[in-house]
């Protein structure tokens, strides 16, 4: 368990402080990271939705993407939702854009459509909970997996949820709702 | 099962944006530029601010055809504006697939009396506001993220500041108010009482709040995230200003590190020519764009 462990979040632009309030939630500790420096005292990372563009320039301007990567390799346990799942996945298709390329993922970006296709579902998440609530905006999905990642989560017949080792990763958003199960499960990881 | 256009979908991209510049484009190849540079997201016009300033006239909706383009061009966000009160106009842009609407006040407004009913739209509205008063009525209204107004298309930001302020005050004022003065509040501040309560119990808005009107520098990116804002729209700031690649880096950059000065001086270096700004006390009131809507 997390214990008196640090999860640092990935601070550059989009849904931060929803997570830190989550893990804070669970009783766990959290703090927002934005520097090499930051990066190196975490114990754990979560890299939050937004628009992996962004985070993407920022992450290659200001090389912090190494100091990830490598923390990575290492074993520290690192949750993307959304763009993080995107910033975080080997094979982007059809894009050309910076991503740290640490788990053997080939996400689909705007999977599900633009904006007027954002929708709310029930997620059914194998050997943890069969009622998540799952908020997807624009979001993407696995469309191929390899190595040693696992499936966690299908939602009409999509890649919504994956494992591999030390590296957790969703389409939607568990840091919007009230639900803490996703939040909990990253920190059993720890 | 499956729920689209929700508020909670709705909200979600506005939270999806926080910390990011949303940047004025007007083909697609500034909206590449701005994607490029790092842009959370592109707000689709067929003129900045600053041109439909000096064009004067009347500002409408955007042709259909570049906000397509646009939106062809980039894997982001697209926004566009309507006129305030066109929901006709509004009804044409979600028919477009567009990702978020911008009700604005730097369009000439359609309706002097109404502002249009956000709730009736599956695609998130964000809509300008001066003072606390004004953005509970735009979320009464169904808006999902409010901005300041500014004084759009003039590249200086004070206006923008005295939005961001006057919204922050209001609010902290709010919070320290016993619960038998909150609907006399509610009346001062002409808004809904419910979110006035909603505000007075957590101390902030219940939707994202970014700025808007006026920047036109990293260092006023920064100064309106100090101010408390959620992220920033730049509008003529970028691609009325002599290198507009650089400047725009320099923005999304500074929208992060906005604590952090020494990332600011190092991105404020060597960016050319800012745009070229007004100062607000030479600007006629009917020149004024805040004034627009109540």
């Amino acid at each position: 368990m997390a214990g008196k462990k640090v999860i640092g979040v990935l601070a550059l632009q989009g849904a931060f402080r929803e997570h830190q309030a989550a893990i804070e939630r669970c009783g766990a500790t959290a703090k927002k990271v934005r520097t090499r420096e930051d990066i190196q005292k975490a114990d754990a990372l979560i890299i939050p939705g937004g628009e992996s563009t962004t985070m993407g320039r920022l992450l290659e301007s200001y090389d912090l993407g190494h100091t990830i990567v490598e923390r990575s390799r290492a074993g520290m346990p690192i949750f993307g939702t959304c763009a993080g799942m995107i910033v975080m996945a080997r094979e982007i298709p059809g894009y050309q854009q910076y991503s740290l390329g640490i788990m053997d993922i080939s996400v689909r970006r705007n999977a599900f459509g633009r904006q007027l296709d954002s929708f709310e579902a029930e997620l059914d998440i194998r050997n943890i909970s069969d009622r998540v609530k799952g908020v997807f905006i624009r979001a993407p999905f696995i469309d191929r997996i390899w190595g040693e990642t696992e499936v966690l989560c299908e939602y009409m017949g999509k890649t919504v949820m994956a494992r591999e080792n030390n590296l957790l990763t969703v389409s939607f958003h568990p840091e919007l709702t009230e639900d803490l199960t996703i939040h909990r499960y990253f920190l059993s990881m720890i | 099962m499956e729920e689209k256009g929700s508020f909670v979908v709705k909200d979600g991209l506005a939270q999806m944006l926080k910390g990011g510049v949303i940047m004025d484009v007007t083909t697609p190849e500034q909206a590449k530029i701005a994607e490029e540079a790092g842009a959370c997201a592109v707000m689709a016009l067929e003129r900045v601010p600053a041109d439909i300033r000096a064009m004067g006239g009347v500002a409408r909706m955007a042709d259909p055809t570049i906000i397509l383009k646009i939106m062809d061009a980039v894997s982001i966000p697209v926004m566009a504006k309507c006129r305030i009160g066109h929901f006709v106009e509004a009804r044409i842009l979600e028919s477009l697939g567009i990702d978020f609407i911008d009700e604005s006040e730097v369009l000439t407004p359609a309706d002097e009396k109404y502002h249009v009913n956000k709730h009736d739209f599956k695609v998130p509205f964000v809509c300008g506001a001066r003072n606390l008063g004004e953005a509970l009525r735009r979320i009464g209204e169904g808006a999902a993220m409010v901005r300041t107004k500014g004084e759009p298309g003039t590249g200086n930001v004070v206006e923008a500041v005295r939005h961001m302020r006057q919204i922050m005050d209001e609010m902290r004022w709010l919070k320290g108010l016993p619960k038998e003065e909150l609907m006399t509040a509610a009346k001062d501040l002409q808004a809904p009482y419910e979110l006035v309560l909603n505000v007075a119990a957590r101390g902030c808005l219940p939707v994202v709040n970014f700025s808007a009107g006026g920047i036109a520098t990293p260092a006023d990116a920064a100064l309106m995230m100090q101010l408390g804002a959620d992220g920033n729209f730049v509008g003529s700031g970028i691609f009325k200003s002599g290198d507009p690649m650089a400047r725009a880096r320099a923005i999304v950059a500074a929208t992060t590190y906005f604590d952090d000065p020494k990332v600011l001086a190092e991105v404020s270096r060597d960016l050319g020519e800012p745009m070229y700004g007004i100062d607000i006390k030479t600007l006629a009131p009917e020149e004024k764009m805040q004034d627009r809507g109540w």
